[in-house]
């Protein structure tokens, strides 16, 4: 298990957010984690990238505690966290927001080939590359902001709701886009989402998390099976 | 002759209080702090240049001087200070206000330590060329060789500035940071230090602005000098003016400031000399609220 989070508990103030939540995400492995609103699914992403402490637990990730490590260190060990809400910079261009994901490497010739290899991906970002960020529509960001975290040269990625807000088409796209990167990279991948048809669609394996507990794990076909998932999540 | 004069004169003092109101800008982007201490870190970062000059006998070596203490101060300032500020924030009205009180405290720590150190009485600091003005067809100008030289000085630095900030990676590493703390930090930029260094610009640049607008004045340099108050309250009236969050809104400012104040000493009356910034900053806020190049909606924080 290269992703090991056991007994985690993290509160916001006075308030529970995620309690006793233990998930493994094998190397190489797309786990989407569904759930409704307030289901903790957002402090769970923010708490393994080190934005958020926990109240107690632990969390390993490659055999290594990361309990208490900050998001800028957590980056140099290969987690790229994409937070809620097109994560960029409005007020930079294309190209400066990819090369912010780079920018922690000090290689500007690296930082080079990881943009041709992100607008190989996504060829559109190739277009608008001298472009502010606020000029792109909301796919066009989200792609950014995986280009971004891309940049990193990530092992561990953790997506927070890349489709919120876009067109069908859009979500289908970035979707896809996801799986294909998983895979071609072998990347480790923690997708959060309200959509939980799309997410477990491409996913391994599948976290049902309920007012801050997990309340199934399986894989993902499976969970798209069951009849309980499907009333209370997928919506038929 | 005497309306390309007063253009010289106003742009010359404008790209000082452009440099005041960068570094204001500069500590407002990195922590969203007023700094009202900037006229006292570049009060001290000007007698650490005036140290420098007297026993090297060279401006240009007191102006680097001036400009390294003014960093170390202002980085100092941030760890210090501010930085305990922050790990000791309270909620409430007090959490934003505290950090402000905290500066204009700062400033008259500083003020009373340099009344100790160097008495109150003036030292001079001697510009490295005339400021006598320029001859020409028998008319004498106000605008001198100091002058020209500030203005360029001040330009050179402005554009160096502006390709660190453009250009370089430190540079978007400040951007980033200002505009979006929580993304910078998910790019592996550590955010603390990067805003150490918004306040060493900062100081670095009050600094200079320190050193000219003593020269440009009488050259005469006192802790309780009315040169240090002056920059203080136009170079935020620039800042404001160019929307307190833009670097080139505060070089626009600070001109902006500096010609209008030019003129009207010039053909309206030498009295309104502390009356007309803010009669600008007013009219300025009427028209535009956000100031010139100030976003129009507040950013999230």
């Amino acid at each position: 298990m290269s992703l090991n989070v056991s007994n985690l508990t993290v509160h916001h103030g006075a308030i529970c957010a995620i309690s006793q939540v233990s998930i493994a995400v094998p190397t190489g492995k797309l786990a989407a984690i569904i759930g409704s609103n307030g289901a903790g699914k957002t402090t769970l992403l923010r708490t393994i990238s080190g934005l958020k402490h926990p109240t107690e637990g632990s969390m390993m990730w490659k055999g290594e505690k990361i309990v208490g490590i900050k998001p800028e260190a957590l980056v140099r060990r290969g987690i790229s966290h994409v937070s809620e809400g097109k994560s960029v910079i409005p007020e930079l261009t294309v190209r400066e927001n990819l090369e912010l994901g780079a920018i922690w490497r000090r290689n500007s010739k690296e930082s080079k080939e990881s943009i041709d290899q992100v607008v190989s991906i996504f060829p559109r970002l190739g277009e608008r590359i001298k472009q502010r960020a606020d000029t792109l529509s909301g796919g066009e960001r989200q792609m950014l902001a995986i280009g971004r975290a891309i940049m990193a040269k990530p092992q561990l990625l953790l997506l927070d709701e890349p489709s919120l807000g876009l067109a069908p088409l859009v979500v289908e796209q970035i979707f896809q886009t996801i799986r294909d990167l998983t895979t071609s990279m072998n990347l480790t991948v923690l997708l959060v989402e309200q959509n939980a048809m799309g997410a477990l669609k491409i996913a391994d394996l599948g976290i049902v998390l309920n007012l801050g507990k997990v309340v199934a794990v399986n894989h993902a076909q499976t969970l798209i099976d069951d009849p309980a998932v499907r009333a209370a999540y997928l919506g038929y | 002759m005497d309306l390309v004069n007063t253009f010289l004169i106003g742009i010359t003092s404008g790209t000082i209080y452009g440099l005041m109101a960068i570094s204001i800008v500069l500590v407002w982007r990195s922590t969203r702090i007023v700094n009202f201490g900037v006229s006292g870190m570049a009060l001290l970062s000007t007698y650490f240049g005036y140290e420098a000059m007297t026993r090297l006998e060279s401006f240009w070596i007191g102006l680097a001087v001036a400009m390294i203490g003014g960093a170390v101060v202002g980085a100092l300032v941030e760890i210090l200070l501010i930085r305990l500020l922050e790990k000791h924030k309270s909620t409430g009205p007090i959490a934003s206000v505290a950090p402000i009180i905290a500066t204009l405290g700062l400033a008259s720590l500083i003020r009373a330590t340099a009344a100790m150190i160097w008495g109150g009485q003036d030292v001079r600091i001697l510009a490295p060329v005339s400021n006598d003005g320029f001859t020409i067809n028998g008319t004498t100008l106000v605008f001198s060789p100091l002058k020209l030289l500030i203005l360029v000085t001040v330009l050179v630095l402005m554009l160096i500035l502006s390709i660190i900030f453009q250009k370089t990676n430190i540079g978007l590493s400040l951007r980033a940071s200002a505009y979006s703390p929580e993304i910078a930090r998910l790019s592996g930029i550590k955010v603390n230090w990067v805003r150490t260094l918004g306040w060493a610009l900062a100081g670095a640049a009050g600094a200079v602005a320190g050193m000219f607008e003593t020269v440009n004045g009488n050259g005469a340099l006192s802790p309780y000098s009315i040169e240090s108050f002056l920059l203080l309250v136009i170079g935020f009236i620039a800042a404001v003016i160019g929307g307190l969050d833009s670097l080139i809104g505060a070089v626009i400012g600070g001109l902006v400031l500096g010609l209008m104040i030019a003129f009207v000493l010039m053909y309206v009356s030498s009295g309104l000399f502390f009356i007309a910034p803010f009669i600008i900053l007013i009219i300025v806020l009427f028209i535009r609220p956000q100031g010139l190049f100030g976003a129009k909606a507040a950013r999230r924080a």
